[in-house]
């Protein structure tokens, strides 16, 4: 894979995109929660959180208020990365790089370019490779996963559907990226340049599925996980960490849905400890339905 | 012989893939039990304040602790650094290290991801070089008596040790797992075989 742009520092080299992808791996069989100011951050720290996403608003109150939702407000960020020692991620708009921009300069450590906001480029996609700082990408399927990779992306979550507490869409993106790659590992050499045309992604990224079995960065999974039993669940499919939004801070008591979503997550094979950590948490964040949805926000990006 | 990998969190499938080549047998440890039966430790990549606050509600601390200290044969990365290290600097308040080698760290000691890094680090042996991965990595600051430098990067003109040994501990703050070097963890299979013997 290309390294994209390097920086080097007497013979150190920064921005590399093993660098980049190292820290995806870091966080892998972890949590990261989304927090809209440095309060929220220490509780989600102190749960055990491996990051925290900085926004300004949880995706469930993006979708009840309507209007732009853009970056957060610098000064908010750098409270939440003064409050805490673990990385923090915020969210730029798609297409928005000078969002980006802003956001490598105040040296986040992973920047979403997140369906979540409202898109800034109705065509193009953040040129990732332009930056030192690592991105994180929604998906909803291979196609677009790959396509994200090929512009630079580090990591990719599925996307769900955020804001909802409903898992459906979640399970749904999570099974068709996993059963693509599945079904490319059983494919042969010609039929791998159709996959590539399917898929509409550059045939050297569908070989490098056929050959190693996984997506080239890790996959994580968002949009809908609000109980200890959904990241057990997503976990199991096949994603290698979750991203947990409105569900921790929309629940009755965030603090201990927030621990007990770490501990689930770390034992997702342990039913018996995800039972116990699941007891009395008081209510989970309220759920839609599909049906009920003016708006889909994994439909934003392409 | 039988490797346990501690797996709250983390890159534990780097670690049981390296352990798995040399021709050992890889367990993911996640509870006091499983440490039963082991031959050597390996304390992966991480999030270090997330996997200290999951070894007290997985009741894992005393286990390790005890193991540490009657000179098991252990390999942190990273974050198995921090755990590893006496001395905690830039930790949180009531962040506390297992312990085991005698030196002093320093969380996020090169800064933030943006000035996470690769870069070319000398081994002492004289041997290849490792192609580095530092990612928010911890930074050793002190070494104290009775601990080898088994490597260092140059910063500046002036090296610093990045890998170190003492007893039977190995620490190292970049994450030689990520560059697919067996290195460490064919050292660390070498101190299981001596304590086996003794």
């Amino acid at each position: 894979m290309d390294t994209g742009t390097t920086s080097n520092d007497h013979g150190r080299a920064t921005g590399t995109f093993r660098v980049k992808r190292g820290l995806a791996d870091m966080l892998r069989g972890g949590v990261i929660m989304d927090v809209v100011n440095a309060e929220q951050a220490k509780i989600a720290e102190d749960a055990g959180a491996v990051s925290v996403m900085a926004l300004e608003r949880v995706p469930a109150d993006i979708r009840r208020d309507g209007g732009v939702a853009r970056m957060s407000d610098p000064e908010l960020i750098e409270g939440i990365q003064a409050a805490v020692t673990i990385p923090v991620m915020a969210k730029a708009r798609i297409g928005h790089f000078a969002e980006a921009q802003v956001l490598q300069a105040l040296d986040v450590d992973y920047i979403d370019e997140s369906e979540v906001l409202t898109p800034a480029d109705e065509a193009n996609h953040i040129d990732k490779w332009a930056f030192d700082i690592p991105f994180v990408c929604g998906a909803t399927n291979l196609g677009e996963a790959l396509r994200r990779i090929s512009e630079g992306a580090a990591m990719i979550r599925s996307k769900g559907e955020a804001g909802t507490g409903n898992i459906v869409e979640a399970v749904r993106h999570l099974r068709s990226i996993l059963g693509d790659i599945r079904k490319i590992g059983v494919a042969d050499e010609p039929e791998l340049y159709a996959w590539a045309k399917e898929l509409r992604a550059p045939v050297e990224l569908v070989r490098e599925i056929a050959e190693t079995g996984t997506l080239p960065v890790p996959l994580f999974c968002a949009g809908g996980i609000a109980t200890p039993a959904d990241a057990s669940l997503v976990l199991q499919l096949g994603a290698e960490a979750v991203f947990v939004g409105s569900g921790i801070f929309k629940s009755e008591e965030p603090a201990k849905m927030a621990a007990a979503i770490v501990e689930a997550t770390s034992n997702y094979t342990d039913a018996g400890l995800v039972a116990k950590v699941s007891r009395g948490l008081g209510d989970a964040m309220p759920g839609q339905e599909m049906g009920q949805l003016d708006q889909r926000l994994a439909d934003r990006g392409w | 012989m039988r490797v346990g990998i501690l797996a709250l969190q983390g890159d534990v499938r780097e670690h049981a893939a390296a352990i798995h080549r040399l021709g050992a047998e890889p367990v993911e440890i996640r509870t006091p039990d499983a440490i039963d039966h082991l031959d050597a430790l390996v304390l992966p990549g991480g999030e270090s304040t997330t996997i200290s606050l999951l070894l007290d509600r997985s009741g894992l601390r005393a286990r390790l602790a005890a193991w540490v200290s009657a000179g098991r044969p252990t390999l942190g990365t990273c974050a198995g650094l921090v755990l590893l290290a006496d001395e905690v600097l830039d930790g949180r308040p009531d962040q506390r290290s297992i312990g085991g080698l005698p030196i002093a760290v320093r969380r996020n000691g090169f800064g933030r991801q943006r000035y996470s890094f690769e870069a070319e680090v000398q081994s002492s042996d004289g041997g290849e070089p490792f192609e580095a991965v530092f990612i928010r990595a911890p930074r050793i600051e002190r070494v104290l008596d009775g601990t080898t430098v088994l490597a260092e990067l140059v910063i500046d003109g002036s090296p610093e040790p990045v890998v170190v040994e003492s007893g039977h501990c190995i620490g190292c703050s970049f994450h030689p797992e990520l560059a697919g070097d067996d290195r460490l963890h064919r050292r660390l299979l070498e101190l299981a075989e001596t304590t086996t013997a003794v």
